[in-house]
């Protein structure tokens, strides 16, 4: 009996594909919506992840300024570091294996007559240590380079093949902005970040040049840390702050002026921003299924009208009132569970169209695939029950007569 | 899904309808309809009864009582010894269910669903396994001389042939009593008089007691008995010439 009715409901379905299909376009978006958003951000989740795994997990960002929430936690009152800090983290601090200055900015790069907009980024060999990143050609700056702010620099691979091609680099001079350099070496490439972002768009210039010639100030923004083996990261962690509390002068009870951030956290806060995305698509995905259902609704109630006489007929035949509110239930939820279903498709569809574009890992999450579908097949049995209990409560008579 | 079904006394009462003096009113105040106003009508098993009347005597509302599609405001109706009166809406649908067949007088088929499935409908209400239905159904649509149309749509098929159709699915699920109104009512003479003649059939060869509701006196000549109302009330009732061989 209950398959019959559910082939009912198919066949009614059936008779009218285009109506149907144009009904339940509403929870076909909102389910597609959904799983689009989630398998997307899942994706760059597991891509931070990989990242951060790839970068080190025992990579530490020194700040200055209090821990805010969001990307930019810099106050304008917060001292910046200078060069004298970074080298006591590296002497005095067993738990640290090696410390480099950063800064950037992002500047044209020009080599004969080809220009291309890149990262310079103003930094120490040190930083290339602390992130495991191998020179491909050429070298990497001397002693002498770094302490007397050379003007040499090293090219990420993006740049080397926008400017150079297939000619060697190695010897050229580039031009950043005023600055005129010898290219002394090319890294190897790392490929894109978790955000897309390409991390081989890049040139690197001793950190003094970078302070002189590009920043005009010996300020430090961000000093990366790389934790020794065998040392926690909690454990450098502590050992800096307290390090940094002294040399900073800042009394017991007073608040750090600094902050320290591993890479866990920093993926947790990366990760963060992609969850209020998914958030809020899916308040977009639930008022697209809201619409949805009343579409059905709709559609019953005029299906319910259209087949007046046919409930006369089931009804005069033997069909009791809930036969009948179950079969237009059954039919409002196979609809919207079809819709629930084409959405399921075009969402894993679209999700993995995405994560190729995005460069991102293509997740299936299957609890969403599910939770997806159940309320998609939730609003029929919700929007369809006002239609089904208006068939059931028909009068025999009067409905023989429509 | 099993089928309920209402119990029946065990004796079967020899009388299938029971009316007792059975009165429906629609409306109130000034517009008070009495459109059965006292009827006391018995129909005994196996008996073909024709019902006429001018329009607005009470005769349709006299069938949808005895089909249990309507209820008395007073007064008894016994179905094979059940007080319908007392039953509710789902107890009505069950006892329609197991014990009655319909015929209209607009055949009321189902659009874009063949013969077989239109035949096969009151049984699937009552939970028959579909290889019975199936048989079944054929076996009542080769009875209606429908067989060989069995996969055929309505829509393809003669008024006549729509309302054997229609005979057939009354017949189908073993009912006690089939309820005809105004069988022949769209069709012209020769196809009237072959709808007659099935049903005349049914009930001579089967013991089919059939109940129907018609304007034509040379239909009502089919029948063992002719019941004439007037005002819902039964005006006059009397044998028939035995009905036309």
């Amino acid at each position: 009996m209950f398959w019959e009715t559910v082939k009912l409901a198919v066949q009614a379905i059936l008779r009218n594909p285009m109506r149907s299909f144009l009904t339940v376009l509403g929870v076909v978006i909102g389910v597609a919506a959904v799983i689009t958003m989630v398998t997307l951000g899942r994706g760059s989740t597991a891509q931070v992840t990989t990242d951060v795994e790839k970068l080190g997990a025992n990579l530490l960002m020194l700040t200055p300024g209090q821990a805010r929430f969001g990307p930019s936690a810099t106050t304008d009152t917060a001292r910046p570091f200078d060069e004298k800090v970074v080298k006591t983290i590296i002497d005095q601090l067993s738990s640290v294996e090696t410390a480099a200055p950063t800064g950037s900015s992002t500047m044209v790069a020009v080599y004969g007559n080809t220009n291309y907009r890149t990262r310079v980024t103003g930094t120490t060999n040190n930083y290339l240590q602390a992130t495991d990143w191998d020179m491909a050609q050429g070298r990497s700056f001397t002693n002498l380079e770094e302490e007397a702010g050379k003007q040499v620099c090293i090219l990420g691979e993006t740049l080397r093949e926008e400017l150079f091609g297939n000619a060697d680099p190695v010897g050229e001079n580039i031009r950043l902005g005023t600055l005129s350099c010898n290219v002394i070496g090319v890294l190897s490439a790392k490929g894109a970040s978790s955000f897309g972002t390409d991390q081989d768009d890049i040139v690197i210039v001793p950190f003094r040049t970078f302070a002189r010639r590009i920043a005009g100030s010996s300020d430090i923004q961000l000093i990366y840390i790389s934790v020794r083996d065998g040392f926690s990261t909690d454990r450098a962690t502590d050992d800096l702050t307290a390090l940094l509390r002294e040399i900073r002068r800042i009394g017991a009870g007073e608040d750090d002026d600094f902050t320290i951030r591993d890479m866990e956290q920093m993926a947790t806060m990366l990760t963060g921003v992609t969850d209020v995305l998914t958030g809020l698509l899916s308040a977009v995905a639930a008022v697209s299924l809201l619409v949805g259902g009343i579409g059905i609704m709709n559609i019953m109630l005029v299906s319910v009208t259209e087949r007046t006489r046919e409930i006369g007929i089931r009804m005069a035949v033997g069909a009791q009132a809930r036969q009948v509110l179950l079969q237009f239930m059954v039919e409002a939820v196979v609809l919207s569970g079809l819709g629930g279903l084409i959405g399921v498709v075009l969402g894993l569809s679209f999700g993995a169209i995405g994560s190729n574009m995005l460069n991102v890992p293509f997740v299936v999450d299957p609890q969403i695939v599910l939770i997806a579908f159940a309320f998609s097949v939730l609003v029929g049995v919700i929007f369809g029950y006002f239609p089904a209990r208006r068939a059931a409560q028909l009068d025999p008579i009067q409905a023989l007569r429509h | 899904m099993s089928s309920p079904t209402v119990s029946l006394p065990s004796e079967d009462p020899q009388s299938v309808i029971a009316l007792r003096d059975v009165t429906r009113v629609y409306g109130k105040g000034d517009a008070l309809v009495r459109a059965l106003d006292g009827v006391t009508l018995d129909v005994a098993q196996g008996e073909f009864v024709a019902i006429m009347g001018p329009s607005g005597s009470g005769k349709s509302t006299a069938l949808n009582v005895m089909g249990c599609l309507d209820r008395p405001s007073s007064g008894q109706y016994l179905f094979k010894g059940v007080d319908v009166a007392n039953l509710t809406r789902d107890q009505r649908a069950l006892l329609r269910r197991h014990y009655l067949g319909f015929v209209f007088q607009g055949y009321n088929l189902l659009p874009r669903t063949t013969a077989l499935q239109n035949v096969e409908l009151p049984m699937i209400y009552q939970g028959r396994p579909r290889a019975e239905r199936e048989a079944r159904a054929i076996a009542a649509l080769e009875k209606v001389g429908l067989g060989h149309r069995a996969r055929h749509d309505p829509s393809q098929m003669s008024g006549g042939e729509q309302q054997r159709v229609a005979i057939a699915r009354a017949l189908a699920g073993g009912p006690s009593l089939v309820l005809a109104d105004e069988p022949t009512g769209n069709l012209d003479t020769k196809r009237s008089t072959e709808i007659v003649e099935l049903l005349q059939q049914l009930n001579r060869e089967d013991g089919l007691t059939i109940v129907m509701v018609t304007h034509e006196d040379d239909m009502a000549e089919y029948a063992d008995r002719l019941i004439w109302m007037v005002d819902g009330r039964v005006d006059s009732v009397r044998k028939t010439r035995g009905g036309k061989r």
